[in-house]
């Protein structure tokens, strides 16, 4: 025995791998199938007709199942951001960039998604937006379609007129 | 109809970026036997065990109390694990309160923690959710744009942050457990630390720790022959609501304001800001600490800031909050809920060493988690209801 | 003690689920527990569940299945990261308080996504165990091995435990392993791991369960019998195998005690066995006897919704009392490997 051992041992690295095959859902496949055909595919709660983008499957508010498929705008308009300096771990983005609160015309549920195509510090709330694509023949059955939002140019949303809930 | 629950042992580990001293069972225990210790209690005086945390994954264990139990006196006893998000730590303490009020058991033995550096707590927190975008920094990019839309609305001067991580920061030096504690912290140096997530500051933003909280609950008649002193439970109340929905208010969130209302009713208190006299709350990020001023009932809606910057919430003021330094100062994060409970019953029973706050009689404990969805509260005081 | 009473139970057929996710496997499950409960949706007053992340493979999974409760206004509501049947025992305690008259209990899981068998692996002691990767059969094999060793149990024993749950499960919608072979033609088949056959090991399944408790009047005004829960507890052991006599189950027969089982038997027994020699060993550990009708839902054996499994047990004894099958009936849970933790609840009607 020549090697000399440690007084203290503090780390033992044990790799764990687990696999596992995710199912989206039967109200997450119509918006990936909508996202390979270049559409934003929604569902409506039959109760308080709120329109849920992406669809989760569920009305959060009322427990049943969202119906239909409804096409809703790659416009939109941006509610919330934040500046994010930090690099999100495993991701190609980098910082800085811009992580936005949307909605988009003819939903009423937000959506999380990066702002580019301008200057951080142009970006506010109430701006106009519209989604930046993916070359169509890069389509997958992913939101990763919509590469980000950039301004539309159109004028701003008073922010004033947000709803705070009165749709739920 | 419910037995009187009492708090009649507390104990913390020193909270660190990495105990790498202690493995994951000997965290609990550190706790654990200081909780015991201050109870004056052995492990055989314990009737069940009731223990939080938050994901597994920060730790990569599956339902930890398997492997916890022979550490924690569990063997022979019931165990119960709870995960309610950043909530479980309040929540835990709820449902080991339920079992005494109840009448279940007798000395209950509740223990939350966190050993956030046996994996990476952000890379955790942001594993890629099959079929979303990938934008999800942390907690800290999720929270940001709702501080946003709060300063938005109150019209609240950008300084407001920086008040209430000074005064977490100060506060953290007066509390041997606080892991964030800087000496000599100024306001220019929050404001110059770099801006993570804007309008979030490095130093506007919580820790990530390893670290665990304990306390022993009693009924009555323990209570009283234990010849501790005493934090009894006034009230505890929790409310969930869903992540996102059409309308929903996330800067203040009704669940939250919902949770007060019913733990006021309990408690019997009618004007919070007068009849508490301290609070525990659980701010991760500076601002949110006038956000859920404003949530809770202590300040009206878009005010929340002027208590901030009137000083009312320093340990001086007349509202003072998170005395301990906060979750801004420590965050294990599924300890945090319980060590804020677990702070506003030391202060009322008088055991809070140079953060106590003189003659504090009433005091609230206060947890939330998830998309600022989940809540938990409860209210100590040093007088038997 | 406050009475307090299964009001009603329902569970999704239990199956693998390539097209629905949880919260759309869930959902129905929930509506349908609380509209046949016959208490409105938003007068119960308290909501507990069981799930687990690493069944999941994703953190906050739990979080989704709040889409599913229509929890607006925002509802009292916990979690425990165990099987719903201590899910219910918190919403048990909850109703015990005073603070809250009924609870809705749920569990749910999907086994499918991931292998099982391996990520039930990490809930082993994470610093001698985990590393090894012993799988969840493997271990319940050595296990199978401790008790036919000790002479209390032979291979054709585990094969009628095994024969007899698969003929019950035929009958059940809600359990999916329908193969009703005999015991000799089980016996012939090849080991998975020895001594354990496939027939011995709970399949893989995806799915949810519910049930709404309610105390004392308000179980009476919605529920013509009641099944009322006479007793409950739980009880751990220690987790290094080496520290137990694995052909036992200590806990389950102190959780029995405790929740007041005494020496009048059961008519029928649910016992959350997912391998045919567990329910040997808790057959003995609760002292039933061959006059106890055991698992008539098929058990474990028969549908296995990791995180469920155990409510589903006392969903499933207290139908048996609710359609005048029983007047007392046992159900039991059980948590870790080798039957670790376990819990035992005790139904009876009026």
């Amino acid at each position: 025995m020549t090697e000399k051992l440690p007084d203290k041992i503090e780390t033992i690295i044990t790799p764990i791998s687990l696999e596992y095959e995710y199912t989206p859902g039967t109200a997450s496949t119509i918006f990936l199938r909508g996202m390979k055909q270049g559409r934003i595919l929604g569902q409506r709660c039959p109760v308080s007709g709120a329109v849920y983008v992406p669809p989760r499957g569920s009305s959060p508010t009322h427990g049943v199942p969202t119906e239909g498929e409804i096409e809703v705008s790659d416009h939109g308009t941006l509610r919330s951001f934040t500046v994010v300096h930090l690099p999100i771990p495993g991701s190609e983005v980098s910082p800085p960039f811009v992580a936005a609160i949307i909605l988009l015309d003819g939903a009423d549920q937000t959506c999380l998604h990066v702002v580019s195509g301008c200057e951080p510090s142009e970006v506010r709330m109430g701006m106009r937006l519209r989604a930046v694509w993916k070359n169509r023949a890069d389509w997958d059955y992913s939101f990763e379609n919509i590469r980000y939002f950039e301004p539309s140019g159109e004028p701003d949303v008073p922010i004033e007129s947000f709803r705070r809930e009165s749709s739920a | 109809m419910a037995e009187l629950c009492g708090v009649i042992g507390i104990g913390q580990t020193r909270y660190a970026a990495k105990r790498g001293d202690l493995s994951i069972a000997g965290l609990v225990r550190e706790a654990a036997l200081r909780a015991l210790e201050d109870a004056g209690l052995e492990w055989k005086d314990i009737d069940a065990i009731v223990i939080g945390k938050a994901p597994d994954m920060f730790e990569g264990v599956m339902m930890p109390e398997l492997y916890l139990a022979d550490a924690l006196g569990a063997v022979g006893k019931p165990i119960l694990r709870v995960h309610t998000a950043g909530s479980v730590g309040g929540a835990t303490a709820i449902v080991a309160a339920s079992l005494v009020q109840a009448k279940i058991h007798e000395r209950v033995l509740t223990v939350s923690f966190e050993k956030q550096s046996e994996s990476n707590a952000m890379w955790a927190l942001s594993l890629k959710q099959p079929f979303q975008v990938h934008v999800n920094a942390g907690a800290g990019g999720y929270f940001a744009p709702h501080i946003r839309e709060y300063i938005h609305r109150s019209k609240a001067p950008d300084n407001i942050g920086i008040l209430v991580a000074y005064k977490d920061r100060l506060n953290a030096l007066k509390n041997p457990y606080a892991h964030l504690q800087i000496p000599g912290v100024t306001p220019e140096q929050i404001e110059q630390s770099p801006m993570l997530w804007e309008p979030i500051r490095f130093l506007e933003s919580c820790p990530s720790s390893d670290g665990a909280c304990a306390m022993v609950l009693a009924d009555e008649r323990n209570a009283e022959r234990s010849g501790r002193s005493v934090a009894w439970v006034r009230g505890t109340a929790m409310r969930s609501e869903p992540t996102m929905f059409a309308g929903r208010d996330e800067v203040n969130p009704r669940a939250g304001r919902d949770c007060a209302r019913d733990l006021y009713a309990q408690a019997g208190i009618t004007d919070p800001r007068r009849d508490f006299d301290m609070a525990e709350i659980y701010v991760p990020f500076s601002w949110f600490e006038p956000m859920w001023l404003e949530n809770l009932g202590f300040a009206e809606e878009g005010t929340g800031w002027k208590m901030v910057e009137s000083g009312a919430t320093m340990l001086d003021g007349d509202m003072p909050v998170n005395c301990s330094g906060g979750v801004l100062s420590s965050n294990a994060i599924g300890a945090s809920g319980m060590v804020r409970f677990a702070e506003a019953a030391i202060q009322v029973r008088g055991d809070a060493g140079e953060h106590q706050i003189d003659g504090a009689r009433l005091a609230l404990g206060h947890a939330y988690g998830g998309g600022s969805q989940f809540f938990s509260m409860w209210a100590v005081s040093s007088e038997k209801p | 003690m406050r009475e307090v009473a299964v009001v009603s139970f329902a569970q999704s057929a239990a199956r693998r689920e390539p097209a629905r996710n949880e919260v759309e496997i869930l959902m129905p499950v929930v509506t349908q527990a609380v509209e046949a409960s016959g208490i409105p949706r938003h007068e119960i007053g308290f909501t507990c569940s069981g799930s687990c992340d690493y069944l999941a493979g994703q953190a906050f999974s739990f979080v989704s299945a709040v889409d599913a409760l229509g929890a607006w206004p925002p509802i009292v509501e916990s979690h425990v990261e165990m099987d719903a049947a201590w899910a219910l025992y918190e919403a048990w305690a909850k109703i015990q308080c005073g603070m809250a008259d009924s609870a809705l209990v749920f569990g749910f899981g999907k086994s499918s996504p991931g292998e099982i068998r391996d990520v039930l692996t990490l809930q082993l002691d994470p610093y001698y165990l985990a590393p090894l990767w012993p799988d969840t059969v493997s271990l319940a094999a050595i296990q199978a091995r401790v008790l036919l060793e000790s002479g209390k149990a032979s291979e054709r024993d585990l094969a009628e435990v095994a024969a007899r749950s698969r003929r019950d499960a035929a009958a059940n919608p809600g359990a999916h392993q329908r193969d009703p072979s005999g015991v000799d033609e089980l016996l012939a088949r090849d080991y998975l791991v020895s001594p354990l056959r496939v027939h011995d090991c709970a399949p893989i399944s995806d799915g949810a369960a519910a049930v709404v408790l309610a105390a004392g009047d308000l179980a009476r005004k919605v529920c013509d019998r009641p099944a009322w829960i006479r007793g409950i507890d739980h009880r751990i052991e220690p987790h290094a195998l080496g520290l137990r006599d694995l052909a036992t189950s200590p806990s389950t027969r102190l959780a029995a005690e405790k929740a007041g089982l005494g020496s009048v038997p059961p008519e029928v027994a649910e016992l959350h066995a997912p391998f045919t020699s567990q329910e040997l060993i808790l057959r003995e550990a609760l002292s039933l006897d061959a006059g106890v009708r055991v698992n008539p839902s098929g058990g474990a054996l028969g549908a296995n919704v990791v995180m469920a499994a155990g409510l589903v047990r006392i969903g499933e004894a207290a139908r048996s009392i609710r359609e005048g099958e029983a007047s007392r009936a046992l159900a039991h849970a059980t948590s870790g490997p080798c039957l670790q933790q376990n819990l035992v609840c005790l139904l009876e009607a009026d």
